[in-house]
């Protein structure tokens, strides 16, 4: 709680607005490493294939709103279009479990870059789409970084509370137990198919919200967002930060954002650093940072 | 009233009968133990009675329902409970928290995102007093990695309780424990009511021969000698299977 | 030739290739459940390396055999010194072979440079041969001859011989492997080097027909997923039978329907995930 109170505060104190819009970043990633964490922390379902529905908001909103419609429209239309994307895919993908989920979420996601990329009469390819304008809620125009960071910000606010009602919730308890003991939850009653894709939908849901904000923020969206990267980036924000806390997965997300922003200004090769990343976290802070830092301050304070 | 009845049951892995046309039936409240040389398919008949294996042939019923078709989490529902042979409760957790996930299995409650978990007193208050049906009350909020194996051994019983089930099936519920622990374990379950018919499975016929009432012998995935304590325990095929092993 | 044929002979080679790839990550998946995201990697970097051997005076057949070698070497010491601190954690071997891939690819770009490079088909099998009436590239049959030789050998390997046992025995059951005494972890890098050279080299001669350049990996890995999915994972068979099924899917699809090449592709994956998860040949899940 007084994490959260802290990172509120924050906004106060920024200037510049590279920063700024480091910081917007930041939030909207960390609402998509949420929903990611919904899946692969708690219901124990690694998934390599969320940047799939991340893109399919960010493109659906992307052609609602070319087609004319108002912003109320878009945001409801292409959460839609996620959650029907979303369902269908938690079919699928439920046939495999553990490894062979992996894989099948790589597989989709890869299927959705494919017609991202490649049918080009329906997402204009490697070009992508671009949009003009941002919603004005309230008559307020988010057009400057500001004001576009502060509702961000409003929205992320509005993901931690989900995700920690969701946490403390009992569906949320029945979702963790599917992921520690699947066969004894099945023997106490639990329906553990139909709680692991509820969870999906749930996960999907954010991320496709994580989308849409993307979409507002870059104006444009390309078969990049897409990527295996894209989702490899995702889950790596959920593992760095530590998927058991509500505040790991939001660390992971600036971690990431802030690393590739910087970095890139220095290194050339992101996507080596990236792996790096990722190979020197699994070997060295399994947990992922925010309880392997808890770990290593507990050493160093000599406990 | 007959509790469970199993007829004929089938299963097959790959070339292996393991379970071979078993038959059998539980009166209601019947204290039924089940023992045969490993191998014998005792757990994989559980596994049968409970719905995580589908049969190759044959039929089960409980309380004159035939439940061969149905899904094992729904038969929970309709009052089957089991403990394992390996302890299968959750690690990260709290013996508390255990139960409560226990109690909420058969609760429309655990559908709900919304309200808090924690603060739902009666569901605590029913796994507090759960707790200490089987003498664990007072480890409620000590996480599962913190207890001993006796104690982890209670929780899986008390996990099956809390469902109030009206068959209670036990997988070799004394496994692994001292001789204290045996004896506060067989007082336990002598102590659940006899609106609950037990089955149990053992290998170790020590204690377990205290609580049976009716035994039955399998062999080879087939039921070899059918009876009750005094007429198996006598009987020359029983001498013959544990003896000449 | 009318396009069916050239389409079909297309296919047939994609196929071949495909096979020599995906036969690799079905044996790493199926033994070791590692679900090796850096076999695209192998597959691209044996090309790479080729390029530079063949550059050095090379012929192509060694640089092949050499090139697939120093994939299996690479791929060794990933397996001898980061894989097999994590067994059985699957999570941590998916993202640390999604690592390694993004360096591999890195990598490449920094050594060789972002532009595409021919390899040069082997001499002696350029032109187009004579059969049926018809002509057809000499060296696209040349691959599906090769792919075939390695198919049977394979067979032998895993069906003849005490490897092949041990291979077999170990996924169809692991832990009762170890019991009987097999050294699982000497087999296990045995198993992942092979995979590793059999990409590499399948890399090199998919060269004079696909190239070489940055992406590789990342076009080659989702085949080999699909065709590992398709054809069971750990089946030598599967793997063969979903290698020619995705490389006609792959080609015709992409003549027939361009824009939705990628679809046509993953839809009989999809078909199959619903009707048979464990894929056409695989184990089911118990």
């Amino acid at each position: 709680m007084a994490a959260l109170a802290i990172l509120a505060a924050v906004p106060f104190w920024v200037s510049g607005t590279f920063y700024v819009n480091i910081a917007s970043q930041i939030l909207f990633y960390a609402i998509l490493a949420l929903g990611v964490n919904v899946l692969a922390g708690h219901a124990g379902l690694v998934t390599l294939g969320h940047a799939g529905l991340f893109g399919i908001a960010a493109y659906a909103a992307a052609k609602i709103m070319n087609a004319g419609y108002g912003h109320v429209t878009v945001a409801t239309g292409a959460l839609a279009v996620t959650l029907v994307a979303a369902a269908v895919f938690a079919v699928l993908a439920l046939r495999g479990t553990g490894l062979g989920f992996v894989m099948i979420t790589v597989a989709l996601g890869q299927i959705v870059w494919g017609v991202a990329y490649r049918w080009i009469s329906l997402t204009n390819g490697d070009n992508g789409i671009s949009i003009t304008g941002r919603p004005s809620p309230l008559g307020l125009s988010l057009t400057t970084p500001a004001r576009f960071y502060w509702a961000t910000l409003i929205v992320f606010v509005m993901a931690v509370i989900s995700m920690a009602i969701f946490v403390a919730s009992p569906f949320g308890a029945s979702v963790r137990g599917t992921r520690d003991q699947p066969r004894r939850m099945n023997a106490l009653g639990y329906h553990v198919w139909m709680i692991r894709f509820l969870a999906f939908l749930f996960s999907a849901f954010w991320s496709g919200v994580a989308g849409l904000l993307y979409l507002y923020y870059n104006q444009f969206v390309s078969p990049q967002a897409v990527a295996l990267t894209a989702s490899a980036e995702a889950l790596l924000m959920v593992i760095a930060g530590g998927s058991a806390t509500l505040l790991g997965p939001i660390a992971g997300a600036g971690l990431v954002v802030v690393i590739k922003n910087v970095a890139s200004g220095y290194i050339e090769r992101w996507n080596f650093v990236l792996g790096a990343i990722f190979v020197a976290i699994v070997v060295f802070m399994p947990e992922g940072l925010v309880p392997g830092a808890v770990r290593l301050a507990r050493r160093v304070r000599g406990r | 009233m007959s509790a469970l009845a199993v007829r004929g049951l089938e299963k097959r892995f790959g070339g292996l009968r393991v379970t071979a046309d078993v038959s059998l039936g539980v009166e209601a409240g019947e204290r039924r133990l089940i023992i045969g040389p490993n191998g014998a398919g005792k757990t994989t008949l559980f596994n049968l009675i409970t719905g995580e294996l589908r049969p190759d042939g044959g039929s089960v019923t409980l309380f004159d329902r035939d439940i061969t078709g149905v899904p094992s989490r729904r038969r929970t529902h309709l009052g089957i409970a089991r403990t394992y042979q390996i302890i299968t409760l959750f690690q990260g957790e709290t013996l508390l928290r255990n139960i409560t996930l226990s109690l909420l299995g058969l609760s429309r409650l655990r559908w709900n995102p919304f309200v808090r978990l924690a603060k739902r007193d009666g569901l605590v208050d029913q796994a507090r007093a759960t707790l200490a049906r089987v003498g664990l009350d007072h480890l409620a909020e000590r996480p599962l990695a913190q207890t001993s194996y006796g104690e982890r051994r209670r929780a899986e019983i008390a996990m099956a309780l809390a469902q109030n089930p009206r068959i209670l099936l036990l997988d070799e519920p004394f496994a692994g424990l001292s001789i204290d622990e045996r004896r506060d374990v067989l007082r336990l379950v002598n102590e659940i009511p006899r609106d609950v018919t037990i089955v149990m499975i053992e290998h170790d016929m020590d204690v377990a021969l205290d609580f049976a009432e009716r035994i039955t012998v399998l062999h080879f995935g087939k039921v070899v000698v059918e009876g009750t304590r005094a007429e198996v325990v006598a009987h020359p095929r029983t001498k013959e299977i544990y003896l000449g092993e | 030739m009318s396009l069916w044929v050239v389409l079909a002979v297309n296919s047939v080679t994609l196929g071949g290739l495909l096979f020599l790839l995906s036969a690799g990550f079905s044996l790493i998946f199926g033994l070791m459940k590692i679900p090796n995201l850096t076999h695209g990697s192998f597959f691209m970097l044996g090309a790479y390396f080729a390029t530079s051997l063949i550059a050095r005076g090379f012929n192509f057949w060694a640089a092949a055999v050499v090139g697939g070698l120093l994939v299996a070497a690479f791929g060794g010491v990933i397996e001898r010194f980061i894989l097999r601190r994590l067994p059985g954690a699957e999570l941590a071997q998916v993202l640390v072979t999604l690592g390694l891939s993004f360096m591999v690819a890195d990598v490449c770009l920094m050594v060789w440079t972002g532009d595409p490079i021919r390899i040069d088909t082997p001499a002696g099998l350029r032109g187009a041969t004579s059969m049926l009436g018809m002509g057809f590239p000499t060296y696209r049959l040349a691959i599906s001859l090769i792919a075939v030789i390695f198919a049977a050998a394979l067979w032998a390997l895993l069906d003849r011989t005490r490897l092949g046992a041990m291979i077999r025995a170990g996924v169809d059951d692991p832990a009762m492997a170890r019991v009987v005494g097999i050294r699982v972890s000497r087999l296990f890098t045995i198993v992942f080097c092979l995979g590793a050279w059999l990409a590499g080299f399948a890399g090199v001669i998919g060269g004079p027909i696909l190239s070489v350049y940055p992406g590789l990996d990342q076009e080659m890995l989702p085949l080999a997923l699909v065709v590992v999915i398709l054809g069971g994972s750990g089946s030598l068979l599967g793997s063969l039978v979903g290698s020619f099924v995705v490389g006609f899917l792959y080609n015709f699809g992409q003549a027939m329907f361009p824009e939705l090449a990628y679809v046509v592709l993953f839809l009989p994956m999809l078909i199959v995930l619903v009707v048979r998860p464990q894929g056409l040949f695989g184990r089911p899940a118990l």
